[in-house]
């Protein structure tokens, strides 16, 4: 094999992935060189930086295969590193000015930020069993160390060291499957192994690689049976972290999740759906009954995140061009209602600190009224009521499920929605209709912009982003099938 | 070409099997020590490296070892962070018993 690796030029399909590497190495350096008191200035250079880097990805749309067939750039690809790249320059938005009180005013949380949206990029463009574990390491590692930044917290440290051990370990799950896969086919290349299987005709062995891969990739996006890290590290992780968390990591460990069981496992469609089909009932059921009992407002948002999974794994479930595309548009809207409800939890501060629980919230509604607008607007959102964003994502989700036949899944998924409405709304009924009880603080200005955007974004989805999201989802789903 | 002294690819994956089942129960059955947990994970990374070099000599192509060593790197970056990780986990709490890794439930 000729390397395809000639001038400058030829690497255009992954400039966005050297910009960023360069940049992240830049500031890094000018991080130690400078000084070490200047996080906030670095923040908003990794901001710019990231914001770079949106603008090559539009300024050189350029598809093809790399580094002898380890990289794609494609048009699903490329939908997703926009969702990555947007989800992790808001999580830095975020943390701008809590920073300071949650710990976070050191210069290397902006860079391992950086260096784990590296990662993701090169997972969501990874056609190669190689780089897509050195993508998900890369990122991974990162999110360890930021999980447990806030050194003397002997709760951000705990969630780290449980990140990193459940995390290690889905990764010695996906590397075994792995071996497995590349044993059993000879390939490692992603669209090389479906040719191997439809020649092979499905041996147990690559059944069981398959098995395992999906068990490892299946931790990164916590779905259930493989959640139990996800409420510990996002209640022990500083708020402005589990926001990084629940937004970009996902998306990216969902992309994987897709290129690999649509690409490279097309042919035992059947086979990767019942574990599709599994991972999704047994996430949206647990998510909407555990989260029942949560007090703590950043452990109920892990529940429901590891539910939001759920519904997405729906669209998959169906193993069609349609319902990649309803996952491509639930991800895109979940990423935009995350970033908003962690702008409002953030900004939520009284003279004890920050909120943490949901009777804190009682009252919000009388002294802030705005953020307690945006919170319901996104709780009703996280319920799927229309005309809302959230409406919209779990129709597409379900409406390809019942294509494909999966009557059973679809009924579970509506029932289950209904069932976590009852906690979206008690957080809604201590906000409006509990007595206050405490002074709340004013919101930070970016806070409230974010927060103001997302909650516009949600409302009217349906006259402004709704249909250029679903052309673009559309096309990003074609290039996989 | 992995035939000599009767030794084949099989008798390789058992061992890999067995070493990636050591690894996984020696994190989830083991009840002392957070150091333990981190032999754990190597040996499941061990385990996998095991199995690539095999398949890669019976396949008789050398991408399975290009892998390998790329686990390898992988590793030593994911025992130092682990590591880092429990050496500021154990100033805050003075411990790195599993038992007391416990202040997050609910």
């Amino acid at each position: 094999m000729t390397s395809d690796i000639v001038s400058f030029a030829s690497l255009a399909p992954a400039w966005p992935e050297l910009v960023l590497a360069v940049g992240a190495i830049v500031l890094l350096l000018a991080g130690v060189i400078w000084s070490r008191e200047r996080s906030t200035a670095i923040a908003f250079l990794a901001i710019v930086l990231l914001v770079a880097v949106i603008a090559v990805a539009i300024w050189q749309p350029a598809e093809g295969v790399l580094f002898n067939g380890a990289f794609i750039s494609d048009g699903f690809s490329r939908y997703m590193k926009f969702l990555v790249l947007g989800g992790s320059a808001f999580a830095l938005i975020l943390s701008t000015s809590t920073a300071k009180p949650m710990g976070l005013d050191k210069f290397e949380y902006s860079i391992l930020v950086l260096l784990a949206t590296l990662g993701m990029m090169v997972m969501v463009s990874a056609n190669d069993l190689m780089s897509l574990y050195v993508g998900l390491e890369l990122q991974s590692l990162a999110l360890y160390v930021v999980a447990a930044l806030k050194r003397e917290d002997p709760k951000a440290t705990e969630a780290g060291l449980k990140y990193f051990v459940l995390g290690a370990l889905s990764s010695g799950m996906l590397l075994y499957g792995a071996s497995l896969v590349y044993g059993f086919t000879g390939m490692t290349q992603l669209d090389r192994i479906v040719g191997a299987i439809a020649l092979d005709n499905r041996s147990i062995g690559l059944i069981f690689g398959m098995v395992f891969l999906l068990a490892g990739i299946a931790f990164k996006i916590s779905a259930v049976p493989f959640h139990m890290w996800t409420p510990d590290v996002y209640e022990g992780a500083p708020t402005p972290v589990t926001g990084f968390f629940a937004a970009a990591p996902k998306v990216a460990a969902m992309a994987l999740f897709i290129r690999v069981v649509t690409v490279s496992f097309g042919p035992v469609t059947h086979d990767w759906q019942q574990i599709v089909i599994f991972l999704s009932i047994a996430s949206m059921v647990l998510a909407a009954f555990a989260a029942i009992g949560q007090n703590n407002l950043k452990r109920l948002l892990a529940y429901s995140s590891i539910g939001h999974v759920g519904f997405a794994l729906v669209g998959l479930s169906a193993g069609t061009a349609v319902g990649v595309e309803g996952v491509a548009v639930y991800m895109a809207i979940y990423v935009a209602m995350t970033i908003g409800i962690f702008a409002a939890v953030l900004s939520l501060k009284t003279k004890d600190g920050f909120v943490e629980t949901i009777p804190q919230l009682a009252g919000l509604a009388q002294k802030r009224p705005f953020i307690a607008a945006m919170i319901a607007i996104i709780m009703f959102s996280f319920i799927g009521l229309p005309p809302l964003a959230g409406f919209f994502a779990k129709w597409q989700v379900f409406l390809a499920a019942v294509d494909a036949h999966l009557f059973v899944l679809a009924v579970i998924g509506v029932l289950a929605s209904a069932v976590s409405a009852f906690y979206y709304l008690r957080i809604i009924k201590v906000m409006y209709f509990d007595e206050p009880k405490e002074e709340f603080a004013v919101a930070p200005a970016e806070l409230t912009a974010v927060m103001g955007l997302s909650g516009f974004l949600i409302v009217t989805y349906f006259v402004t982003v709704g249909s250029p999201l679903y052309a673009a989802a559309h096309s990003a789903a074609g290039s996989l099938f | 070409m992995l035939a000599a002294a009767g030794i084949g690819l099989g008798h390789y994956l058992t061992v890999g099997a067995i070493l990636f089942t050591l690894g996984v129960f020696g994190i989830f059955l083991n009840r002392k020590n957070i150091i333990i947990i981190l032999m754990s994970v190597e040996l499941i990374l061990l385990s996998v490296n095991i199995n690539f070099v095999a398949f890669s000599a019976q396949l008789g192509d050398l991408v399975g070892q290009v892998f390998a060593l790329l686990i390898l790197t992988v590793a030593a970056a994911e025992a130092a962070i682990g590591l880092a990780i429990l050496v500021v986990f154990y100033r805050n709490r003075g411990t790195i018993a599993v038992e007391d890794v416990n202040s997050l439930k609910g």
